[in-house]
Order: C-alpha cells, then structure tokens, then sequence
C-alpha cells in the first residue's frame, strides 16, 4: 500500500509516502528524522497484517511543509533527504522536492 | 414608556442539519444467525451505526454526532437496534472507526477510516470499485483498492475545509438553503457560472455574499459554489490517479451539485448509490468486525 501521509492547501502538495510493501518496520528512519517525523507501530490502515510498519506521526502530519523544510533547503543541492537514505528498502518518497536539484 | 432593549423573537432554522435515518433489511431473522457484528463510525459531523448478520446488513442508522463522542456512538447504536428485539449484548463484536474511533466505549477494536471505508465499497457497490472518494465532514480521502476491498493507495486532506461537508454547511446556513437542496437548486440556473474564484472555505463565504450584493441570484451562487467544490476534490483526485470503477461514500455523494461536476471535471462516471452513501465506512468496520471475530474464535 502506497500511505501518503501530508496534505494539500494553497501553497502546494506536501506529502511523504510510505510503501508498506517494501517497509520491513526495521525503525531506521527514526533516528535520523531531526523533526521526530516518523514511528513504529502496526498497520493502522491494514488491520490483517501483523508485522510492524513505519507511519508519520499523527500530530506530524498536518505540519510537514515545515517540518521537513531543514532538509529542504532552498537553493542548495541535496542529494538525499535523511530519512530517504536511512530507509534501505527504499520504501519512504516526499511528494515536493522544488527546493533540491536532484 | 417601555425602557431596556427589545428582544424580536426569531425562530431559529438550521439549514446546514440534514435529515437523519434509520433501516431495517426485511426478511432476515437476526436470531438465526451465527454471528452478529456492529461497525460504528463516529464521524466529526455525522455518527453510524451498523449492525450485520453474517457478513450481511441487517440494520443501520446515521445520526448527527453532537459534542460527545461515546454518547453518540450509543444513540446511532441504539436507534439501528430500535424495533428489531435485538440488544446490545446480542453482538459478538464491534469495531469502531471514524474521527472519534477511540471514543467508542464499547468497541473491542479501533481501524481507520481509511480501510473500513475501502471495505465498505467493495460490499455496497460491489468488486470493480478501484476508486473511492470519500467526502465526509471535515475531510476528504481518495482511496484506491483491489478486487477484495484491500488499500493500495490513499492520500486524505484534513488540513483544510475546503472541499468538505463542513464547507457545503456553512454556505448552506449563509444563504438559508436546507443543505439537501442544495444540488438540486444549483442546476436551476440559465447558464452555468464560472466557479467562486477561492476554495477556501472562509473566503469563499465572503465571496458568495459580494457576489449576492452584485445582483447574482441564489441558485447561480450555490452553482458557482458546488463548481469550486468540485474542482478542488478533483484535483486532490489526480494526484492518486482515477481508475475505474469511481465511487462516492460520504455526505457529499448526495449532493448531485458537485457529484455531476465532478464527474464532468474528470470526465468519468461515477457509479450511482442505491442506500444511504454516509454508511460505507460503518459497513466496511462491522466487516472487518466478522473477520476479526472470526480470528479470535480460532484462537
């Protein structure tokens, strides 16, 4: 399942998408998150799987345009957000990358 | 001499309060059957409850939530169970969703919305759903399933009103049209009207009172309105990708205003309800009820 957690308002689509496919709720993407984005925990959207699976933080979620502004900052290249590189399965996508010249 | 204020007495309508309802299924006796599961969806607006025999609706109701959350779960309960001679300690399970799932005190499961909505449609409209947009209350999910009611994809706006239910009230109270009649009167104009040029739910307020002021009658404003509506869920609609079969659950189904633009907007149809559109994510959460009962059984 593709869960995109985020929101669209006036000034744009601020997404960031887990593939819980490929997530293997190994908790990786935690640590390095300096806004405290992500969680553990079971799959609140799929009440049959039993392994664990990455989400956003629900307080987190309606604020991401901010939060993830730090490792998005305008006019220098990034090549790979924190929490993007931390994710070995590759599981984790932002939806705006505007600021990155990728 | 009379002195102090004068008070004129108004009497207060509500337009933005939609009707409410109740149904049995006929035919079925409830005692038979093996099992018996209820799905609640205490909604910020709206409150359901369903009650399944087997797997199959045997009675619901929807109700306005009010300001407390476990009270309403129990009047929505209490009002599907009413006259059929079934009580509460009949049902083996319940599973509780919606905005104020954790506040059903006697569901012995919470699951998202998210998921018992997805459900909910591939039971009411049947397999080839692929594409489910829910307009509830204040907010607004797009969700793409499988064959078996099983979420490949969502993305959900709970950030802002605009194109929610909550904003459909509001202008419903602003221009003291009961919210019901809103589509049917927003296609009772000459020609269709460019759309209020703002989606946000304040300034579009705004908007609707200039455009009254210059002259514009009442049903070209809810035209107008409904068009932006449409258009703002459209483009939310795009970003998860429309697949077909598309359909509605939620209040804002029943408003033929938006539902027809919108099916113009993305040139698709929309499959047509035959119940009441506000029960999906009740039924998809008395669904996974009989599952997980099931489960526990086995145990």
């Amino acid at each position: 399942m593709l869960a995109n957690y985020g929101y669209k308002d006036g000034s744009g689509e601020y997404f960031i998408t887990i593939d819980t496919e490929k997530c293997n709720g190994c908790g990786a993407c935690i640590e390095p998150c300096p806004e405290h984005c992500f969680q553990i925990g079971s799959d609140e959207n799929d009440p049959l799987r039993d392994e664990p699976v990455a989400a956003v933080v629900p307080g987190q979620r309606q604020k991401l345009k901010y939060l993830c502004m730090p490792c998005k900052p305008a006019g220098r290249a990034v090549n790979k957000l924190p929490c993007e590189e931390a994710c070995t399965p590759g599981a984790i996508s932002h939806s705006w990358y505007h600021v990155l010249q990728r | 001499m009379t002195t102090g204020t004068e008070k004129r007495k108004e009497k207060k309508v509500e337009y933005w309060k939609w009707p409410e309802s109740r149904s049995t299924t006929p035919g079925i006796d409830w005692t038979k059957a093996s099992i018996i599961t209820c799905g609640i969806d205490v909604g910020s607006v709206s409150s359901q409850a369903v009650i399944m025999t087997d797997g199959k609706l045997f009675a619901y109701s929807s109700r306005r939530t009010g300001y407390n959350s476990p009270e309403s779960a129990r009047n929505a309960l209490n009002w599907a169970l009413e006259g059929t001679g079934m009580k509460p300690e009949d049902i083996h399970y319940t599973v509780g969703t919606g905005y104020g799932r954790v506040n059903v005190p006697f569901a012995q499961r919470a699951i998202t919305e998210i998921a018992c909505h997805a459900r909910g449609a591939n039971y009411l409209y049947g397999p080839s759903v692929r594409t489910i947009l829910d307009v509830g209350g204040q907010d607004c999910k797009v969700i793409r399933c499988d064959e078996r009611g099983k979420v490949e994809t969502f993305l959900m706006n709970d950030k802002c009103a605009a194109g929610t239910g909550r904003g459909m009230e509001i202008i419903a109270d602003l221009l003291s049209v009961p919210v019901q009649d809103i589509g049917r009167l927003s296609f009772e104009v000459d020609e269709e009207p460019p759309p209020v040029s703002s989606t946000c739910t304040i300034f579009a307020k705004a908007e609707a009172t200039g455009l009254l002021e210059s002259g514009w009658p009442l049903n070209r404003v809810l035209a107008a309105y409904c068009r932006a509506m449409a258009h703002r869920i459209g483009e939310l609609i795009l970003r998860a990708g429309v697949a077909k079969d598309f359909a509605m659950t939620g209040g804002m189904a029943k408003n033929e205003g938006v539902v027809k633009r919108l099916a113009k907007e993305l040139n698709i149809d929309i499959l047509p309800p035959s119940f009441d559109t506000q029960i999906a994510g009740a039924v998809g959460a008395a669904l996974f009820a009989k599952v997980l009962a099931e489960k526990e059984q086995k145990k």
